[in-house]
């Protein structure tokens, strides 16, 4: 089959290797109709997460049809189905507590050493993000194995809903709407979120359902804030404004409520501090640059809550810990627990409550992955979300 | 500091958490918890030969007479190992202790329990003691025990814990060919089911 694989920094290709076969009782061979690049994958793109190795097939958000079953799947041949980012078991203490993406036997033994030497606790099996979490193939790709599949993986019973509307339950729209759960948000509130990716896009329309009053989403791509203003978000462009300053001013002297960071490791801008970062991530004397970590501390109101779904990697130079334990805030943060918000999501989806097709603003054939990374990466401002479809056919050259 | 500081020489940690155990003899402890009745894993440890099916290094666990068991176990440069082992005295659903019999060429012994945990399951505790080998033969056979005896014992009782949760033993390759290349032709079982 073909498949996006890893092989570098900046090096992903269309490679053909052999297909998934079932090897456990509870698998799932699933052939993808629908697999998006996710802004996380940029973070393995560029470098930044540890433990992959060349040729490993890239993709967590997927979606397509059930070829094959395990003994003990629950799934059916010819059944729809959108594919949770996170592998979990269903069946240990987290699994039953709904945290599923601290599951804590979807991790192979052996690959849990990796996280428990960088983490203290191993993580989860995740698709096609790193060793740390298992080294399972990812769905960029024209078929899948899915483990557990009794557990992961929704039906979409209803043909009529394309796949565009439905694909980002398996990650992104779950992911904004955990990171408002985690902000608190309760009716009148102010909540800012930095960042206008999928995510943050996501999370302006999560916080308004939520009662949120005003909301304002910070970037620095002018077509991304448009999208957000369009979702009835007030925008700051940092190029142009001190956030700081503007949020300031724009909640009269008190602070957001809650603020959501959605940028994680990679803050763009020519701040004193993000150059520093830069320098140091360079020599490998820090892991992330992490400006948006310290500015949603600072800027947060006291007593008020600090969400963090963006992701990080590991150390993080100059954190702002004495202003957050000052100002009593409370920071949540985590890998999505995905299986435990598909059902409720997908109902706000077929009931027309969120809008998810809106941030689609490319459709390639899978062979164009390698390109689609480049241009995700490259530009930005108009490339807001690639959807990748396998069998697709190829524009003349 | 008056002198009852001294009568305070040991904190609550578990001995085998000591900074200043002699080495002389290894000792460590392994710990994970199962989301199942103790009863039932304590039954399913008790049938020896089903160790077989979790333990990474493990070929073969015959019974070999009474509270004996005959282990078979990988070495380097694709020989075995055997030796037999002793179950010296057990407490039925609670706990169980073995000793390796004369003429092992690693002496080890040790105790396995499985301690009610309440609505997280049971607490399976691996505490093992082995001599640390010495020699060339002895380098070998710390070889045979794969990387750590220590590391082996924690990815064994995870995969006991897959097994007896989910009722297979996870494994992240993508078909038969990409598992035999991560794990060996007859490496960790994938397919199992409790």
């Amino acid at each position: 089959m073909k498949a996006i694989a890893w092989h570098g920094k900046h090096d992903v290709r269309c490679d053909t290797v052999d297909d998934p076969e079932i090897l456990n009782p509870r698998d799932a061979i699933i052939r993808i109709t629908s697999t998006a690049i996710c802004g996380s994958d940029l973070h393995l793109y560029d470098g930044y997460i540890p433990s992959m190795q060349k040729g490993d097939i890239l993709g967590h958000e997927f979606m397509g049809e059930v070829v094959e079953v395990g003994a003990k799947s629950t799934l059916q041949k010819g059944q729809r189905v959108i594919v949770p980012f996170t592998i979990s078991c269903g069946a240990c203490y987290h699994c039953d507590k709904h945290q599923f993406s601290a599951c804590e036997n979807s991790n192979p033994a052996d690959t849990q050493d990796i996280g428990r030497e960088l983490l203290g606790q191993p993580m989860s099996g995740v698709f096609g993000y790193s060793h740390m979490t298992g080294g399972y193939s990812g769905g960029q790709a024209e078929y899948v194995r899915v483990p557990f599949s009794d557990v992961g993986p929704l039906v979409i019973p209803d043909d009529s809903i394309e796949d565009e509307k439905v694909l980002f339950l398996t990650d992104i729209l779950p992911t904004a709407w955990m990171a408002c759960e985690n902000a608190g948000i309760e009716p009148g509130d102010t909540i800012a979120i930095w960042g206008c990716g999928p995510v943050g896009l996501f999370a302006v329309q999560c916080a308004f359902l939520m009662g949120a009053e005003r909301v304002i989403a910070i970037d620095h791509f002018p077509r991304r804030l448009e999208l957000a203003k369009q979702f009835g978000a007030e925008c700051l462009n940092f190029e142009e404004s001190k956030v700081y300053e503007a949020l300031q001013d724009m909640t009269g002297g008190i602070g957001p409520d809650a603020c959501i960071d959605c940028v994680g490791l990679e803050a763009h801008g020519a701040f004193a501090d993000n150059i520093w970062d830069q320098i140091k991530v360079s020599t490998f004397l820090a892991t992330d640059r992490a400006h948006v970590a310290r500015q949603v501390i600072l800027a947060a109101r006291r007593g008020g809550r600090v969400s963090m779904p963006g992701v990080y990697g590991g150390f993080v130079d100059k954190f702002p810990l004495g202003q957050l334990m000052e100002k009593g805030l409370t920071l949540k943060t985590g890998q999505t627990h995905v299986q435990h918000y598909t059902r409720p999501l997908y109902t706000a989806i077929a009931e027309g409550k969120l809008d998810t097709t809106f941030l689609i603003s490319h459709t390639m054939p899978l062979e164009d992955g390698p390109e689609g990374y480049k241009k995700f990466h490259d530009d930005q401002d108009n490339y807001t979300k690639i959807v990748l479809k396998p069998g697709m056919e190829r524009a003349a050259a | 500091m008056s002198d009852d500081t001294h009568t305070l020489r040991r904190d609550d940690a578990p001995v085998t958490a000591s900074k200043d155990t002699s080495a002389e003899r290894a000792l460590f402890a392994e710990a994970v918890t199962i989301a199942r009745p103790a009863a039932e894993l304590y039954d399913f440890w008790r049938e020896q030969t089903n160790l077989a099916r979790f333990m990474d290094n493990v070929v073969s666990i015959e019974p070999a007479g009474g509270n004996r068991y005959r282990w078979t176990v990988k070495a380097p440069l694709g020989r075995e190992v055997s030796w037999e082992a002793e179950i010296t005295h057990e407490v039925p659903g609670r706990e169980m202790t073995w000793q390796s019999c004369d003429g092992a060429e690693i002496d080890n012994s040790g105790k396995i329990e499985f301690v009610d945990a309440g609505k997280r399951g049971t607490v399976v505790r691996a505490i093992i003691a082995y001599e640390p080998p010495a020699g060339f033969v002895g380098q070998m056979l710390a070889k045979l025990f794969g990387r750590e005896p220590r590391i082996q014992a924690r990815r064994d009782l995870h995969r006991f814990k897959q097994l007896m949760e989910t009722g297979e033993i996870a494994t992240s390759a993508r078909n038969r060919r990409v598992h035999e290349e991560r794990y060996g032709r007859d490496g960790q079982p994938a397919g199992a089911s409790a």
